[in-house]
């Protein structure tokens, strides 16, 4: 799960991480408000939940309130890559000496946590990794002992910080440690740490995400998601522990588990069809789920045929044919299907569809021809 | 010979008297595997599968009583982490964890907690273990598969049961079949399961099985190039997969252009590894 920025700085600001000051609004009245109670120049910044804001024009310097809500109407009228902007938040502008990055996230390489820093931050950090990447730091946090304030000051030297901010690096970053730890985040990101021209160092912006498994234990940050980001199928499936991805061919797709799920996709597409989308029903589906999945598919209009791949394991093939023959009943649907039942009571799975007008496939390869086939009509 | 399972299996099961742990332990012990007791808190002193395995408060408990050497987990994703902590304290030298969706933080502690007291462990969030004939020591269906002379490794479940069984109706048999999970921290890697086939005289061949996500793949590739002499075949699913869009698995993302399935295949291909179109495909490459 993703954060907003004025999400992750306010969860920074709690574990003393300084931040500008700031408020989110979502009319532009309320941006010239929070304006005019910060005096000054400030910056209007987009939330989406994309990267690249700034250089869409999502991110604008106002010199005072009446211009911030300029900029607050055109904002929130904007869309960036897909996504309309519903928030803009409202920050004190700052004078910046020198841009840093900063950020702890998981390694999956060395199973620890690592830390990464650079002296050249800002909104370039992508093209810096590509092309320099000895400018950039990482150092393994021992998720057993965590960040060793020693390992923040290294890393503080190995980015050429003057020694002046040492300390207050440190700090920052036994602070983001703490946020990484106690969020379950999968990246706890400062991009830009900027020195300010009277000597501070202060988050100016901030990205997090959050491991979607921990969820259970961060009542808190559950209550954050903003689900304008994800299509309304994707919603209405993980209402029912379905993992689904919408895409943009016409052969929907129904298996069980990940990576057959995903090789059926990989299949479809050698035999010269589009897969419309990922669909994992999971291990152990009972009719019910599987009715539901399949409702998930047929509301796609770009559905011309529907391919089921299940391989029984703890998923009984009985269990989903009953799935499939409750949604015919309910939907009516009017695209071929072609199903594929293996494995645990298949035999029984395929007795029940016999009078379902499906058509039937006995290995994957010729189930991915037939349900190709079928959606060229 | 086989690799991490055999005969001589003397397991636990963790979880013993939940619906899933209680279902699956019937399925192994029909299969024939070796289990000589489960743990569950609180029920200690019962019998399951009609009076035939003891249920023990603790993994310490049933490993003094029974002498267990391989423990397997059946418990929910938020008791996960604590199971396999307490098997490692218990002595247990593997374990192996069905469990999905368990918190990646946790997996990071468990991780290193259990590399510092050399436990091996398989997944989570993976199908276990099968040696055909042998020990079934997961949730892999033990019909699918025949014994024989081929090495299995996966990060997928269903995905490796459709490939099992495509080696049967070849007649093509495992010697034992690895599944390793799709999380993105993990106790066993491609890499170290290479590294037993290759010095288990039983295997003389190898079936890898990846997906897009993480380098682990590549690492095997640079592994087969250099130390393995067996030869490898392979398929790596996912090459429709949108970036940025976890598919499923919490470990089969492609961030940041990395870990895709384009790259995968081509550092196998590179290291003499026969890639596959399909699953169906894989065991014909190496008839």
């Amino acid at each position: 799960m993703k954060l907003h920025e004025y999400q992750s700085k306010n969860i920074f600001s709690k574990f003393g991480i300084p931040i500008p000051k700031g408020r989110v609004a979502t009319t532009a009245q309320e941006a010239k408000q929070i304006a005019e109670e910060l005096g000054g120049r400030v910056v209007v910044k987009s939330q989406v939940l994309v990267g690249g804001r700034g250089k869409a024009g999502g991110v604008k310097l106002a010199k005072d309130p009446a211009e911030a809500e300029q900029l607050a109407t055109q904002i929130l009228g904007m869309e960036i890559k897909g996504l309309p902007v519903r928030k803009v938040l409202v920050d004190e502008a700052s004078a910046i000496d020198q841009e840093i990055y900063f950020a702890i996230t998981d390694d999956r390489a060395s199973k620890k946590p690592v830390m990464i820093a650079s002296a050249a931050g800002g909104v370039d950090i992508e093209e810096v990794a590509a092309k320099t990447p000895e400018k950039i730091v990482k150092v393994n946090i021992d998720p057993l002992l965590g960040l060793r304030e020693y390992q923040a000051r290294d890393v503080a030297v190995a980015i050429d910080l003057p020694r002046d901010y040492w300390r207050d690096f440190t700090k920052v970053a036994m602070g983001l440690w703490e946020v990484y730890k106690n969020t379950d985040a999968s990246l706890a990101e400062i991009n830009p740490l900027v020195i300010t021209k009277e000597k501070k160092l202060i988050a100016l912006d901030g990205k997090m995400m959050i491991d979607d498994n921990a969820l259970f234990r961060q009542p808190e940050l559950a209550e954050m998601r903003d689900t304008d980001e994800d299509a309304p199928a994707e919603i209405e499936a993980r209402k029912y522990g379905l993992s689904f991805i919408k895409l943009d061919g016409d052969i929907g797709c129904m298996v069980n588990g990940a990576g057959l799920a995903m090789t059926s996709m990989d299949v479809i597409k050698l035999f010269g069809g589009e897969p419309a989308n990922f669909l994992d029903v999971g291990g152990g589906a009972g009719s019910e789920k599987v009715a539901a999945a399949m409702r998930i598919i047929l509301t796609d209009p770009n559905v011309k045929a529907v391919l089921f791949n299940i391989f029984g394991g703890i998923t009984r093939c009985d269990e989903v044919a009953k799935g499939i023959l409750v949604a015919m009943d309910e939907v009516k649907p009017k695209v071929p299907m072609v199903v594929r039942l293996v494995g645990t009571n298949a035999e029984e799975g395929r007795r029940l569809l016999e009078n379902a007008n499906m058509i039937t496939a006995e290995t994957l390869a010729d189930a991915a021809k037939k349900a190709v086939a079928a959606a060229k009509g | 010979m086989s690799i991490l399972v055999d005969k001589n299996t003397r397991l636990l099961v963790q979880g013993i008297t939940g619906n899933e742990g209680l279902f699956h332990t019937t399925q192994m012990a029909a299969y024939g595997t070796n289990i000589v007791g489960g743990i569950t808190p609180g029920k200690g002193g019962e019998w399951v599968l009609d009076g035939k395995i003891p249920v023990f408060d603790s993994v310490k408990s049933a490993k003094d009583a029974t002498d267990a050497n391989a423990t397997i987990i059946f418990v929910p994703a938020r008791f996960a982490p604590d199971a396999m902590f307490e098997a490692a304290d218990a002595g247990i030298p593997l374990i192996i964890c069905i469990t999905e969706g368990v918190v990646i933080h946790d997996m990071m502690r468990v991780r290193n907690y259990l590399d510092q007291k050399k436990v091996r462990l398989i997944g989570p969030n993976c199908p276990g273990l099968l040696t055909p004939g042998e020990a079934k020591v997961g949730i892999i269906p033990g019909n699918i598969a025949i014994p024989g002379n081929v090495g299995v490794v996966s990060r997928s479940g269903t995905l490796t049961y459709e490939v099992l069984y495509a080696m049967k109706n070849l007649g093509m048999g495992a010697s034992t079949c690895v599944g390793i999970g799709g999380d993105p921290v993990n106790g066993t890697n491609f890499r170290d399961v290479l590294e037993m086939f290759e010095h288990d005289p039983k295997t003389e061949k190898v079936i890898m099985i990846g997906e897009i996500g993480g380098n682990e793949e590549e690492k095997a590739a640079e592994f087969i190039a250099n130390k393995m002499t067996k030869p490898v075949a392979s398929f790596i699913a996912g090459q429709t997969a949108p970036p940025g869009k976890r598919m499923g698995h919490a470990g089969a993302i492609i961030e940041g252009g990395a870990g895709t399935a384009a790259d995968k295949v081509k550092a196998l291909e590179a290291a003499g590894v026969k890639v596959a179109k399909h699953p169906e495909e894989i065991p014909t490459l190496l008839q």
